[in-house]
């Protein structure tokens, strides 16, 4: 059995007062090889959480993932990950970063310098190979830490928030960049964020959540991914679907958003 | 009253000073971005160093210093004490209530220096004249009715009546008669510090090229300060090596953190000084026990440092690293710990500083060799140009080791500050 399969996935934990959270509850999802799906949802909904458990940073409570049919028990090389900042290694070149998951693992000189040439060549970094991480600005890092992960060559790339600390104008760039390597890649992608519209734009499949305890609320299939790879994504939000998606999406979240503002004033 | 005069003329020189350049640089500043801010008061980025002002304050130093110990390589000085022949007359009453006047004839002279006495003219009368020599900075007693016969008593001084423990002035001093009825003579000291409190700049130099080429208690120069900085480098390599170790295993471990945590934070504020006294008692006073205090002097330090440096490394990396396929001693390798030598290379400054400070209180305590052992040397024999030179020289040095730290910090983590 191929992709990643999660099953009745529950989550709790102890506080220190001697309450307990229920950060998520009976998620079930299964994710078909070259899959693109974006989680989206109130804060506190327990998305990252979900990420965190299928990247294996976290066990949960209840269930069962597995991936290609072995079951995920921690971090590995086959789950790749993205953050929103502040994860690459500013003591290492963009190329030494690039380069680490494969030198890690032991592969020789000349095969990792031909993998991170080609992958910093379709990231647009050709010309910022031997540059210092601080010397990048924020996009830059970011296609730094796309290309790094690439080059691991993972199953299944987990994205949190990735273009969350982006200016709008760098954002849209990105996302188109994230269609092209997805396309190009068919790799199974998971990415979490705060925005409708990048929700709506980078995946196939879309899935709202609901917090308290952290659920699966909603989910859609689009067809918004597939006619943004080769389209302008400006025109892609201005096709009539979008727009009525982007409504309901967002009156959904407006909604929980006001029901937990509602139940913590009453707390 | 010296030391009001001195802080007067500082703080004049650094307000004339002040003026006096802003006066000429006035239209002459720089015309880049920060030129431009208008608000400066409170913005750090704003307050540039003047470099004109660091140039005259040390000038200044100089300039008082050598104003002060009439120096000759300042053009001016305050006054200096009172050099030549003085004199003044006294009126003595003898037993059968005459009175009669005599002349008191001194020659003060710089200390060491051979003068010879001025003649002596003994007058008429039965009060005689008499005759002295005075060292500068110093004060002399003149019995001065020991040859005007049986009873004869100092009534006045230069016509000023005068009682026991009365001052009476005269040129160029004072004249103080004590109990007995000597007359005390004091010529005036001016504002000058006697070489042996303060010795003139240039002394200080003579004193660094006599010892530079002729060593000081059966050690060069250079084996002075070797030895002591030998002693700080051995102490801190030996300090880091046990205490990043340490710092990184209570980062990494929840056991080690427990386990230690008690001892480093009951060492830490421990001042190195105080563990003197202990650790002569346990090591003696040679090299073991030097380099013991140095090496707990930087233990805690480096470990507190590599601990920090642990727990300052952003989660998100070392997730990164384990999604990435790496093991754990790949991820101490090549993310802990180049992530952690920024706070390291802070605490080795402040280790190195350390050290510095307490190798030198060390060998004020007991050693045969080193910075510290030629100043406190020194100052039991009085050499005060060599007291100051070892401190001019240890504090080149401390601030020398803070110079090549910071120069090895900018080369090995250029990243500080930028992530």
């Amino acid at each position: 059995m191929t992709g990643l399969s999660i099953e009745s996935i529950s989550m709790r934990f102890d506080l220190p007062n001697g309450g307990h959270v229920q950060a998520l509850q009976d998620v079930t999802l299964s994710l078909r090889e070259g899959e693109l799906m974006s989680v989206l949802g109130p804060s506190g909904c327990g998305k990252t959480t979900l990420l965190n458990i299928v990247a294996g940073f976290l066990a949960p409570t209840e269930g069962v993932l597995t991936l290609n049919g072995h079951r995920i028990t921690g971090p590995d090389a086959e789950r790749g990950m993205v953050f929103q900042q502040g994860a690459l290694f500013e003591w290492m070149s963009v190329r030494d970063n690039v380069e680490f998951g494969p030198r890690m693992k032991g592969m020789d000189v000349n095969q990792r310098r031909e993998k991170s040439d080609h992958l910093l060549d379709i990231t647009g970094l050709q010309d910022f190979k031997e540059k210092a991480i601080y010397e990048l600005s924020g996009g830059m890092q970011q296609r730094v830490a796309l290309a790094r992960c690439l080059a691991n060559d993972p199953d299944v790339i987990l994205m949190d928030e990735p273009l969350g600390a982006l200016d709008a104008l760098t954002r849209e760039k990105m996302q188109g960049l994230v269609l092209k390597l997805w396309k190009e890649t068919g790799k199974t992608i998971i990415l979490i964020t705060h925005s409708v519209e990048e929700a709506l734009l980078l995946g196939e499949r879309l899935i709202v959540m609901a917090p308290r305890p952290g659920r699966i609320h909603r989910e859609y299939r689009l067809p918004f991914a597939e006619a943004g790879v080769d389209a302008d994504l400006r025109e892609v939000k201005k096709m009539p679907d979008f727009g009525v998606k982007r409504e309901e999406i967002l009156s959904m979240i407006w909604e929980m958003e006001e029901e937990i503002m509602g139940r913590t004033e009453n707390a | 009253m010296t030391g009001i005069i001195l802080l007067a003329l500082y703080v004049a020189l650094f307000v004339a000073a002040m003026v006096g350049v802003g006066l000429v640089t006035r239209g002459r500043e720089k015309h880049d971005f920060t030129a431009l801010k208008t608000v400066t008061f409170g913005d750090e980025s704003a307050v540039r160093p003047n470099r004109i002002a660091s140039v005259i304050s040390v000038l200044v130093i100089f300039l008082l210093w050598g104003a002060f110990t009439g120096s000759s390589i300042t053009p001016i000085h305050v006054p200096g004490p009172f050099v030549g022949e003085g004199g003044f007359s006294y009126t003595a009453r003898d037993a059968a209530g005459q009175e009669d006047d005599a002349e008191v004839r001194f020659t003060v002279h710089p200390v060491g220096e051979a003068v010879e006495e001025p003649a002596l003219e003994e007058g008429e009368g039965f009060a005689k004249n008499d005759v002295g020599l005075i060292g500068a900075y110093r004060s002399e007693l003149f019995r001065v009715v020991a040859n005007d016969g049986e009873g004869a008593e100092v009534i006045a001084v230069n016509g000023q009546a005068i009682a026991p423990g009365e001052t009476v002035a005269i040129e160029n001093g004072t004249v103080t008669m004590t109990p007995r009825g000597s007359l005390n003579v004091a010529p005036a000291r001016g504002f000058q510090m006697e070489s042996i409190w303060l010795p003139a700049p240039e002394e200080v130099v003579a004193a660094f090229i006599d010892i530079a080429v002729n060593g000081y208690q059966n050690f060069t120069l250079f084996e002075h300060l070797g030895w002591s900085l030998i002693r700080v480098l051995a102490g801190f390599v030996l300090g880091a090596a046990v205490g990043i170790p340490l710092g990184y295993a209570m980062g990494l471990s929840g056991w080690f953190r427990g386990w230690f945590d008690p001892i480093v934070e009951f060492m830490r504020p421990v001042p190195p000084l105080a563990l003197i006294p202990l650790v002569i008692i346990w090591f003696g006073i040679w090299e073991t026990g030097k380099i013991v205090l140095l090496f707990l002097a930087a233990l805690w330090i480096m470990a507190i440092a590599a601990r920090a440096g642990v727990s300052g490394v952003n989660i998100t990396k070392i997730h990164a690293a384990y999604s990435l396929g790496a093991s754990k001693a790949q991820i101490l390798r090549h993310v802990i710990i180049p992530n952690s030598l920024p706070e390291i290379f802070t605490g080795a400054r402040v280790a190195m500083g350390v050290c510095w400070g307490t190798v030198v209180a060390a060998e004020l305590v007991a050693a045969q060799k080193g910075a510290g052992m030629m100043i406190i040397a020194a100052s039991k024999f009085q050499l005060t140009q060599i007291v100051i030179m070892g401190i001019i020289l240890i504090g080149l040095i401390g601030y020398g080791i803070d110079i090549l730290m910071r120069k090895a910090e900018d080369w090995l983590v250029p990243w500080k500050g930028r992530s």
